[in-house]
């Protein structure tokens, strides 16, 4: 991966700090590569342009302020409960859904 | 005095402000609780990135390594001897009778205080323009956030626009990380900025520093731009539609948007302890009053950018005053202040020029297209909230109830100074002051119910 490249489909672009150790996640079921000491947030635009689809419109949301204030950039968990991408550290493993859970009402 | 006799004061925020305050409090010989959002105290301005970074500080600094890292080591070597307690990763979402509602990692509990300092910051201040509900359009400071604390880019090809010194710092950064920037677009002209220029004249190496940034920037620069709107597809490309100083229509592409107008303060907590709040004109935004010291009354103090928008340098002068004035109101000794006093009257002079010469493009709220999208947490128009004025009159609290402006996830942070312009222009209000302010509600940001039963069944 060149300096300046960001993954084939990711919005976020990596410049410095590459040399991190890998963590493995799960965005929508299928197995992503992020770095340690990435946030949720930079961990799934790192491999998608956004991180959820908007509650109110039809267009998709990728976080907007990055320091907690906004609310943008809640996403699903599999198993029910939702982050805050932007202020919440990516740990191994983590299963995460861009969509609601099936059985959300 | 005995440590537990010792009255308890709680500042909260771990910025320049928090940090300067806590230690003068420490000075003072009381052992402080710090409460923070961040991970590591820094705040946002001197944010540190996650442990295994390794870019050196000059690289994430610039010209302020050397105050980044003087207040690291202060705040770090308090926490490490015993002197103060960081609670890290914690939110203060609610203040009543003397007691803090805190939330963290841990759940949620009430704290009680004697004294508060409240060093919250400040965010980005948006003008909302058509299409900038997108995903790939954030706030300058998140676009910086991004930089510093995750060495990222939030696009291959990113777009600035809106005005002040973090839009050319920003660029700036930006290109030297490696970054690709299409265009700054700055909305004030050329003129407005030299009207500010006696005020910038306050602080002539910042100015100059942020002069010889501008020209670095080159073709990329324009001045006195209209923002028209922004187009973008589901796999992430953008255009930004805008005019030129010379009317001319202009394109540029992008995959990424970064908006900023300076900066509003962040207020909800001073509004929840009680601060009376008067608008400001420079600012064109409410804010809470306190006296020179940092004095908000009923035990509460204010420091840094909630307070008033200084700047990081004018953060740290505040937190010592503010300090200062609670280690006096509580008989306890204190350093002399009065060079602070001094310096914190030429902050505020070149705060006022930078005002003057980046505006805040009030008029732009007006004009904005019935189908502009002004909440963005739950898509209200400003059509939609123009509406409601015929309803309800031109006051933002009952435009809130009829019209929700203000009551999606963030409160109304990001669309509550633009919709109180909007609401004034269609009631015809000759300022937005007129339109009243936007009452602060608990909790100020949300919290699962999970906490909060669990808060309930432990008494709280």
């Amino acid at each position: 991966m060149s300096m300046a490249a960001g993954e084939a489909g990711g919005r976020l672009v990596r410049l410095a700090e590459t040399d991190r150790a890998p963590l493995r996640f799960f965005l929508d079921g299928a197995e992503r590569r992020a770095l340690a000491g990435d946030t949720v947030l930079s961990a799934v635009l790192s491999v998608a342009p956004a991180l959820r689809r908007s509650e109110f419109g039809l267009e998709a949301r990728a976080g907007f302020c990055l320091m907690g204030a906004c609310q943008d950039c809640w996403i699903w968990q599999e198993d029910g409960p939702r982050l805050r991408a932007c202020s919440t550290p990516l740990a191994e493993g983590m299963r995460l859904l861009s969509d609601a859970p099936r059985e959300w009402p | 005095m005995s440590e537990a006799a010792k009255p308890r004061v709680v500042v909260v925020g771990a910025g320049p402000a928090g940090i300067r305050a806590a230690e003068a409090l420490v000075v003072g010989g009381l052992v402080p609780v710090v409460i923070d959002e961040g991970e590591r105290a820094g705040g946002q301005i001197y944010r540190r990135p996650p442990p295994g970074f390794t870019r050196p500080p000059e690289a994430l600094y610039g010209s302020e390594t050397a105050k980044a890292i003087a207040l690291h080591r202060s705040f770090d070597s308090l926490v490490g001897a015993g002197r103060l307690v960081h609670h890290s990763r914690s939110s203060v979402i609610a203040i009543a009778d003397g007691r803090l509602q805190v939330i963290g990692d841990a759940g949620a509990r009430w704290m009680s205080y004697d004294r508060l300092i409240l060093a919250t910051g400040a965010m980005d201040r948006v003008m909302p323009m058509p299409g900038w509900e997108n995903a790939g359009v954030y706030g300058l400071g998140a676009m910086q956030i991004a930089l510093k604390a995750q060495g990222a880019a939030l696009g291959r090809s990113i777009v600035l626009a809106g005005s002040g010194p973090l839009l050319t710092l920003l660029a700036v950064q930006l290109l030297k990380a490696g970054g690709q920037v299409a265009a700054v677009l700055d909305t004030a002209s050329m003129r407005q900025q030299l009207r500010g220029f006696s005020g910038l004249a306050a602080r002539p190496l910042f100015a100059l520093r942020g002069l010889m940034m501008r020209r670095s920037l080159g073709r990329l620069y324009h001045a006195g731009v209209r923002l028209d709107r922004i187009e973008a597809d589901e796999r992430g490309s953008a255009v930004v539609l805008w005019r030129d100083e010379a009317g001319r229509s202009q394109r540029t592409s992008c995959d990424a948007v970064g908006l900023g107008w300076h900066l509003r303060a962040e207020t909800r907590l001073a509004d929840l302890a009680g601060c009376d709040f008067a608008y400001d004109e420079t600012w064109r935004q409410w804010l809470p009053q306190a006296d020179a010291m940092g004095r908000a009354g009923r035990g509460v103090y204010l420091a840094g950018d909630g307070l008033r928008i200084l700047g990081a340098d004018g953060a740290e002068v505040a937190g010592r005053l503010a300090a200062a004035a609670c280690l006096q109101d509580l008989g306890l000794p204190f350093a002399d202040i009065s060079s602070e006093r001094r310096r914190l009257a030429r902050l505020n002079r070149f705060a006022r020029g930078i005002a003057e010469a980046f505006p805040w493009p009030a008029e732009a709220a007006a004009g904005l297209p019935d189908d502009t999208v002004v909440c963005r947490c739950e898509g209200v128009t400003a059509g939609e909230l123009r509406k409601t004025v015929e309803f309800g009159g031109g006051e933002v609290n009952r435009v809130k109830s009829l019209g929700r402006v203000g009551m999606g996830r963030c409160q109304g942070r990001y669309c509550e100074l633009a919709a109180a312009e909007i609401v004034a222009n269609a009631a015809g209000h000759a300022c937005a002051a007129a339109a009243g302010r936007l009452r602060g509600q608990a909790p100020v940001r949300p919290a699962p119910i999970s906490t909060l039963i669990q808060d309930a069944a432990t008494g709280g």
